[in-house]
């Protein structure tokens, strides 16, 4: 067995998942905030996300392709224990997937309904997806400490989703939407924060693999530059967030900018933490991976594929640069 | 009754996929024909051709979102329902599910970004080039899914260690003897359905009335084009049966009722394949046909389904299947030429009884396409990869109650979300051509972007 391919694998998965969060957040959270907003509002909002949100979705899809090609073991595992979150992520993914599309078309007074329901999906996927990021950390655990645990995660990542969403519009929006959006920013990022700082608090208590690896000495001081810099950052945005002035300048994005790397920041200690292990305590990436020749053929797909799916995404998101406004004039 | 974890599993495989299915069926055909659209419009620069890309683009839209969330529902659904399948022919399945995702997921959706909602942001060439990137990736994307489902009906290039596959040949697994004539059969008959949508809904606009100097147009296209596949369609599927007949005899016999290995069988048109008796009651017979249809011979020797008893699929949904899509087939064939005859022929514009008749027929597509699928997947039962591995050993061990719940809340899902589908395009279809027309003839930019006109 060639030894680095489960762990180019296991990289290429943590790596489409970040992005997935990073890209899909956005997206997810401006359907959370979607009923805070006026008609008007709402229409920019969702042009806002119009070209991207499909494309978004196949990060995830890949990530999940990616488990189940080279870790076909662990994918069975998780997927089949995940069972009930995993169906209740779909269904939210579907409603909204169609929300989207039916509100611009149906009559006019079904609209709301579909904004409702755009919202509604929204919600129940990401909270969803936080409970299952919850489980996977404890090792696929039960019992109710566990699911505390998962719980309090649940609750985390749409916090930041939605700060996410809100930092996209900034980017997207002008005037009284953008205003808006800074409001929605200023109060989520505190909660979120704090939720944050409770998940890292709560996460070595309910794995004792986790626990080990953070505080075996000297090791865990290549960890160390992981709080220190998202503390750092996590301060720089609090600042930028209510002093708006850096907001309103055309650096607007440096809110979004700064949100991605505290999630790289995250899915960094992420992988220090759950590495080698595939599910935590359980398994490690050799022990589930595929075979050899299977990892190989999609390595070299990959390998080629991947740098052009981000050339092409990165040329698609030029051409839909700009306020979601003016989106279609030019 | 008894609610079997293992019925449920695999009903619930079975409703999620039949769902997904009708919306690749729709958009794999309706991505060329609005590339072909864009075509002509640059071609002629017949304005028509533009109001046609824009009324059938939004219908487009509406089919991919769901074909695409139905779809990430399925990729999950390997791991939920069937974990014991990706633990033993992962190592084959996972590349090639993950060579869709690479190759054909992104191109599609990220282009489809630009086909909708770029039309102003990029050239016109640009545009002609999303468009084409659109479709060839929904082509794509049936090109490694047929392949990995032809290879769990006619495996090959394959190593079994414990149980296990292991990749033998790339090229024998991915180039296996039925996926040629799965994917071409697929294909046309995703140009079929979508070819029946556009002929059938123009037909509704011009009963209604709302009709402009597009929709014939459209209809006509629509029609052209099913006249060419129709027959196709029927070569196709003949010299699919004959493969299908080396490999998996027991999946034909099903298909033709027939019971006991003989020569000279009759061809069963209608009848009632009962298994308690083996026999079909009530059949309508030709002689000799059948015989001649497999072995090119009207005294060559048809298998039939005694030869495998255990071993052979529920014979009665495989024999209905059958016969309900190659009647749509034949239904198809008939209006189609029975259209052009009138329109190409004759010049005239098409009476109210052959509107009648395409209208009713705008879906016939999905009728045929599921039934072909039932054939096709009900067939290889017990089989899960034909011959190797059974369905019944590679499900995961939920307990009723929570696949009877899932289950339950997928059906409402797909049920609610099949009513707004057809409902919302019913809506669009009714507004008046030139409404719409005048929208695009001034210019008038969308007032969002998440509203392609
Ligand atoms: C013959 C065609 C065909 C068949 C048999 C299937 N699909 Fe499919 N699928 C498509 C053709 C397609 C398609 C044409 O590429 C999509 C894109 C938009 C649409 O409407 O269907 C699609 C979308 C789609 C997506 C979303 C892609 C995206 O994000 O853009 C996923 C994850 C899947 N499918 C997965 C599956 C799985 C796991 C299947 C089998 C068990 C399956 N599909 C059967
Ligand atoms: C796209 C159209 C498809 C339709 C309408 C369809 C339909 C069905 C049906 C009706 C069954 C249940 C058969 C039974 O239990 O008697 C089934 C089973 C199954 N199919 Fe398909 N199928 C499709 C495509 C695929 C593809 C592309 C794959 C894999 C690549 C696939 C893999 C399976 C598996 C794993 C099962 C479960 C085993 C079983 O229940 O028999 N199917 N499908
Ligand atoms: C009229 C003559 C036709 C014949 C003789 C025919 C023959 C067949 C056969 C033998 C199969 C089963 C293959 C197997 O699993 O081994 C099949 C499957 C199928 N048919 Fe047809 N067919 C016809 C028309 C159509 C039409 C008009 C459509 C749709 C518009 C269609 C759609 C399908 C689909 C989607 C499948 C399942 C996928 C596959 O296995 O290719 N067929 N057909």
């Amino acid at each position: 067995m060639e030894v680095w391919l489960p762990v180019f694998f296991a990289f290429a998965m943590g790596l489409a998942l970040l992005i997935y969060v990073v890209l899909d957040g956005y997206d997810l959270g401006i359907g959370i905030l979607l009923p805070l907003a006026n008609d008007e509002q709402q229409d920019t909002m969702i042009a806002a996300i119009g070209p991207f949100w499909d494309a978004n979705e196949t990060w995830i899809v890949l990530g999940i392709g990616i488990l189940l090609i080279a870790f076909p073991l662990a994918h069975g595992i998780i997927l089949s224990t995940m069972y009930i979150p995993v169906t209740i992520m779909l269904i939210g993914l579907v409603m909204r997937g169609i929300a989207f599309d039916f509100r611009s078309k149906a009559v006019s007074h079904h609209k709301q309904m579909w904004n409702y329901i755009f919202f509604a999906g929204s919600l129940i996927s990401s909270i969803a997806q936080g409970w299952m990021l919850g489980i996977y950390i404890t090792g696929l655990g039960s019992g109710w400490i566990n699911y505390l645990f998962s719980g309090l995660i649940a609750i985390t990542l749409p916090a930041l989703y939605i700060l996410l969403g809100s930092a996209w519009l900034l980017i997207k929006t002008e005037h009284e939407l953008f205003d808006k959006a800074i409001g929605w920013a200023q109060k989520s990022i505190l909660p979120m924060g704090f939720a944050l700082l409770l998940v890292s608090i709560a996460t070595p208590l309910v794995s004792s693999t986790i626990a080990d690896k953070w505080f075996s000495f000297p090791d865990s001081l290549w960890l160390l530059p992981i709080p220190v810099l998202s503390t750092g950052i996590y301060l720089g945005l609090l600042w930028l967030v209510y002093d708006t002035r850096v907001l309103r300048s055309p650096r607007e994005w440096l809110l979004y900018a700064g949100l991605i790397a505290l999630c790289v920041l995250a899915a960094a200690g992420l992988a220090y933490s759950i590495l080698p292990d595939i599910i935590i305590g359980r398994m490690n990436i050799w022990e589930s991976a595929a075979s050899t020749p299977s990892l190989l053929f999609t390595f070299w797909g990959t390998a080629v594929v991947l740098p052009s799916i981000l050339m092409y995404t990165f040329f698609v998101y030029r051409i839909f640069r700009g306020k979601a406004t003016t989106l279609n004039y030019d | 009754m008894d609610l079997d974890p293992f019925v449920l599993a695999r009903a619930q495989f079975a409703a999620n996929i039949s769902f997904h299915i009708l919306f690749p069926s729709i958009t794999i055909g309706l991505g060329w024909i609005l590339l072909f659209f864009r075509i002509r419009y640059t071609l002629t620069r017949d304005q028509n051709w533009e109001y046609a890309y824009y009324f059938w683009v939004k219908i487009f839209a509406l089919s991919f979102a769901i074909g695409v969330v139905s779809g990430i529902t399925m990729s999950f659904q390997f791991g939920t329902n069937w974990p014991g399948f990706m633990d033993r022919a992962g190592n084959i399945a996972g590349p090639l599910l993950g060579y869709e995702v690479l190759t054909a997921f992104f191109l599609e959706a990220t282009f489809l970004g630009v086909m909708l909602f770029g039309k102003q942001r990029v050239s016109n060439r640009m545009h002609l080039i999303a468009c084409a990137l659109a479709a060839f990736g929904t082509t794509l994307s049936a090109f490694w899914i047929l392949s990995l489902n032809s290879w769990m009906q006619t495996p090959q290039g394959y190593v079994l260690e414990d149980g296990v596959f292991q990749v033998g040949s790339w090229l024998e697994i991915i180039f296996n003897p039925s996926f040629p004539f799965r994917l071409t059969h697929m294909l046309i008959a995703s140009l079929l359905t979508a070819s029946f949508l556009v002929i059938g809904i123009s037909a509704w606009r011009m009963r209604r009335e709302v009709d402009g100097p597009a929709t014939l147009k459209v209809f006509k296209a629509g029609i052209a084009i099913a006249m060419i596949l129709t027959p196709l369609q029927i070569v196709v599927g003949d010299l699919h049966g004959i493969n299908t007949l080396e490999h998996q005899p027991a999946k034909i016999a099903a298909i033709e009722g027939v019971w006991d290995t003989d020569s000279a069988v009759p061809f069963t048109l209608f009848g009632l394949p009962d298994e308690e008796t083996r026999s079909t009651r009530f059949a309508v017979e030709i002689p000799f046909v059948l015989s001649l249809l497999l072995t090119h011979d009207p005294n060559g020797v048809v298998q039939g389904l005694n030869d495998f008893v255990g071993e052979h699929p529920p014979v009665a949904p495989v024999f209905w299947a059958f016969r309900i899509m190659v009647g749509t087939g034949m239904l198809m064939l008939l209006v189609s030429w029975w259209g052009g005859w009138q329109v190409f022929r004759r010049k005239q514009k098409p009476g109210p009884w052959l509107l009648r008749a395409t209208s009713v027929m705008a879906f016939s597509g999905w009728v045929a396409v599921l039934a072909g699928w039932y054939v096709t997947e009900i067939g290889r039962q017990p089989w899960l990869v034909y011959g190797l591995m059974r369905t019944e050993e590679v499900v995961a061990d939920h307990g009723p109650g929570v696949m009877l719940t899932s289950f339950s809340a997928y059906m409402t899902l797909y049920v609610l979300v099949l009513l707004a589908y057809i409902a919302t395009v019913r809506y669009m279809a009714t507004k008046p051509a030139a409404s719409l027309e005048a929208a695009i003839r001034e210019q008038k930019p969308p007032k969002i972007a998440g509203e392609p006109l």
